[in-house]
C-alpha cells in the first residue's frame, strides 16, 4: 500500500490566500489535478509539508480570446483542452496531444498549469506550450510577471515560478498563416511517449516567416529545436527542408535509454516525428 | 481532520489524516467495498468511481479533496433490486470473470452512456483506454456496452 507522507491540507478559497498560505509555510505546495503530485507522493518521491489545494478557484478554469491572444486558465483540466473548438480552429496540436495524453479518467483530473509546473521532459504539453511560443503568467503577492515558455523549465522538474507564486494563466498570441501538430509515439494506450514532437508553422506568401519545434521525452528537459527553426526561416516548405530538420531533431536530443527504448530508436523517433509535425502542420496552415 | 462526503447520496463522516486517498475513506465504509484497489498508481482503473458524473481513479485523490463534491460507487447501480442496463449488459454478454476489474469499468461505461447513449466500438474502447482487464479482454466488455445502448430501457431484473 502506497501512502504519502503526512502533511497538512487545506482547501484556497481564493488565488491571493492561496498565495498567502504558500509564503508562510515553508516546505508547502500548490495541488490542483494530483495526477502527478499524488502518485509522487506516494512514492515519497515528495513530501510537502501542507497541500493547498486550488480545485475550487475555477476563475483560473477557461479557454477564452482576448484580442490577439488566446487565455487558458491554469485549472483548465485536459478534457477541456480536448473538446475546445477554439483551440481546434487555431491551435490544432493540443487535440493531436490531448487525444495521447494518459487516457480519458486522468483526463478529467490533470491541469495545463500542472503539466506545466510538474516540468517533466515527457509532459506533452511542455513541447506543445513551448512550440506554439506560449508565455505563462505567474502571480504572487506583488503582481503578475509574463515568463515565455523558452525560459519557463530551468531544469528536470524545476521551473521560473518562485516561492509563493502560482502559475495562473497561459497565453498563445494568434498570428495568421499558422498550423501546427503534435505528434507521439508510445508503447501502448494511455502511457508517456517514447518520443514526441510538436510544431508549429507560420507561412506568408509560399515562405515560413517563422517557426516553433519542441521535443518530449528525448531529454532531461522539453528541448527547444532552435537550429531547426532558424533553418526553416524565411524557406518555402518542402519534403527535402523537413528532412533536414528532421536530421537535426535526431543531432539535437539527448535521449537517455530506459524501458521504453535505446538512445539511437530514440533519436530515430525524434527525427521522424519532427518530420510528420511539420508535414501535418504546414498542410494545415495551407489549408 | 473531519471528512464529511457524499456517497450514494448518503453522508460519510469520518475522522481521517489528511493523507487518507478516496479509494480508502471509500472502503472502509460499511457495506462499500465494490471499490476495488488495484496498481495504486494510476493505471489500472479498477478504483473508478464516479465525482460529479465524471470517472475518476479513487486511488489518486485524496479524500479531503472530494468534499462538497458527490461521489457514486458500483453499489448506486442497482436500485430496488433492478440491476442497471449496464450491469445486465456485463452479465448478457459474459463480460467479467475474476470480477476485479469490474466495479471500475461499470463506473467508467455508465459514464459514457450518459454523456454519450449510443457510443461506437472506437469511442467505447478509448473510455475504457484507462482500465486494465487482465481475464476477460475487452471483446466482452465493449459488447456489453453496446447491449446495454441498445438496452437503455430494459425493464432488467437482479
Ligand atoms: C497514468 C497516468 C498517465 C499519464 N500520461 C501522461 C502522458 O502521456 N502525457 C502527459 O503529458 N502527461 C501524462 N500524465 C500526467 C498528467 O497529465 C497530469 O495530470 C499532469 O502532469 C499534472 O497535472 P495535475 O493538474 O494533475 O498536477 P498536480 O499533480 O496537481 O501538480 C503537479 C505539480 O505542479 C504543481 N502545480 C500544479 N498547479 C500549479 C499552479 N497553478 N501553479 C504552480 N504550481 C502548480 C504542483 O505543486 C506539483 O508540483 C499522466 C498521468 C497519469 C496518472
Ligand atoms: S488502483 Fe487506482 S488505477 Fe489502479
Ligand atoms: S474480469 Fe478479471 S480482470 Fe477483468
Amino acid at each position: 500500500m502506497q501512502t504519502p507522507a503526512r502533511f497538512d491540507y487545506e482547501r484556497a478559497t481564493s488565488l491571493q490566500g492561496a498565495i498567502a498560505s504558500l509564503k508562510e509555510h515553508e516546505d508547502s505546495r500548490i495541488i490542483a489535478g494530483g495526477h502527478s503530485l499524488l502518485p509522487m507522493m506516494k512514492l515519497r518521491l515528495a513530501s510537502p509539508t501542507r497541500l493547498i489545494d486550488i480545485n475550487d478557484l475555477t476563475d483560473l478554469q477557461y479557454i477564452r480570446e482576448e484580442g490577439d491572444e488566446i487565455a487558458i486558465g491554469a485549472l483548465t483540466r485536459h478534457v477541456e483542452l480536448l473538446k475546445s473548438e477554439l483551440l481546434a480552429e487555431h491551435f490544432p496540436l493540443f487535440k493531436d496531444a490531448e487525444l495521447v495524453i494518459a487516457d480519458p479518467v486522468v483526463r478529467n483530473r490533470g491541469t495545463i498549469g500542472g503539466s506545466l509546473c510538474q516540468a517533466d521532459a515527457a509532459e506533452d504539453l511542455s513541447a506543445v506550450c513551448a512550440a506554439v511560443k506560449a508565455t505563462v503568467v505567474i502571480t504572487g503577492a506583488d503582481g503578475t510577471r509574463t515568463v515565455p515558455m523558452d525560459q519557463f523549465h530551468l531544469g528536470p522538474w524545476t521551473t521560473a515560478v518562485g516561492e509563493g507564486e502560482i502559475l495562473t494563466e497561459v497565453r498563445i498570441a494568434k498570428r495568421p498563416g499558422g498550423g501546427s501538430a503534435h505528434e507521439k509515439v508510445e508503447r501502448r494506450a494511455g502511457d508517456w511517449a517514447i518520443a514526441a514532437a510538436s510544431a508549429a508553422v507560420w507561412i506568408d506568401g509560399g515562405v515560413i516567416t517563422d517557426a516553433g519545434i519542441a521535443l518530449s521525452a528525448v531529454g532531461l528537459t522539453t528541448i527547444d529545436l532552435t537550429r531547426a527553426e532558424e533553418l526553416l526561416r524565411g524557406q518555402p516548405p518542402s519534403e527535402e527542408l523537413f528532412e533536414q530538420a528532421g536530421a537535426i531533431a535526431s543531432e539535437d536530443c539527448m535521449p537517455i535509454p530506459d524501458s521504453r527504448g535505446p538512445v539511437d530508436y530514440k533519436r530515430h523517433l525524434a527525427g521522424v516525428l519532427t518530420k510528420r509535425a511539420l508535414r501535418k502542420a504546414t498542410a494545415r496552415a495551407l489549408s | 481532520m473531519n471528512i464529511s462526503i457524499n456517497i450514494n447520496g448518503e453522508t460519510v463522516t469520518r475522522d481521517v489524516e489528511p493523507r487518507t486517498l478516496l479509494v480508502h475513506f471509500i472502503r472502509d465504509t460499511p457495506g462499500l467495498t465494490g471499490t476495488h484497489w488495484g496498481c495504486d498508481t494510476s493505471n489500472c482503473g479498477a478504483c473508478v468511481v464516479q465525482m460529479d458524473g465524471q470517472p475518476l481513479k479513487s486511488c489518486t485523490a485524496l479524500a479531503a479533496m472530494c468534499e462538497g463534491h458527490e461521489i457514486r460507487t458500483v453499489e448506486a447501480l442497482e436500485v430496488d433490486g433492478k440491476l442497471d442496463p449496464i450491469q445486465q449488459g456485463f452479465h448478457e454478454k459474459h463480460a467479467l470473470q475474476c470480477g476485479f476489474c469490474t466495479p471500475g469499468m461499470l463506473m467508467t461505461t455508465r459514464a459514457l452512456l450518459d454523456e454519450n447513449p449510443d457510443p461506437t466500438e472506437a469511442e467505447i474502447r478509448m473510455a475504457i483506454s484507462g482500465s486494465i482487464c487482465r481475464c476477460t479482454g475487452y471483446q466482452n466488455i465493449v459488447a456489453a456496452v453496446r447491449w446495454a445502448a441498445e438496452n437503455a430501457e430494459a425493464e432488467v431484473q437482479s
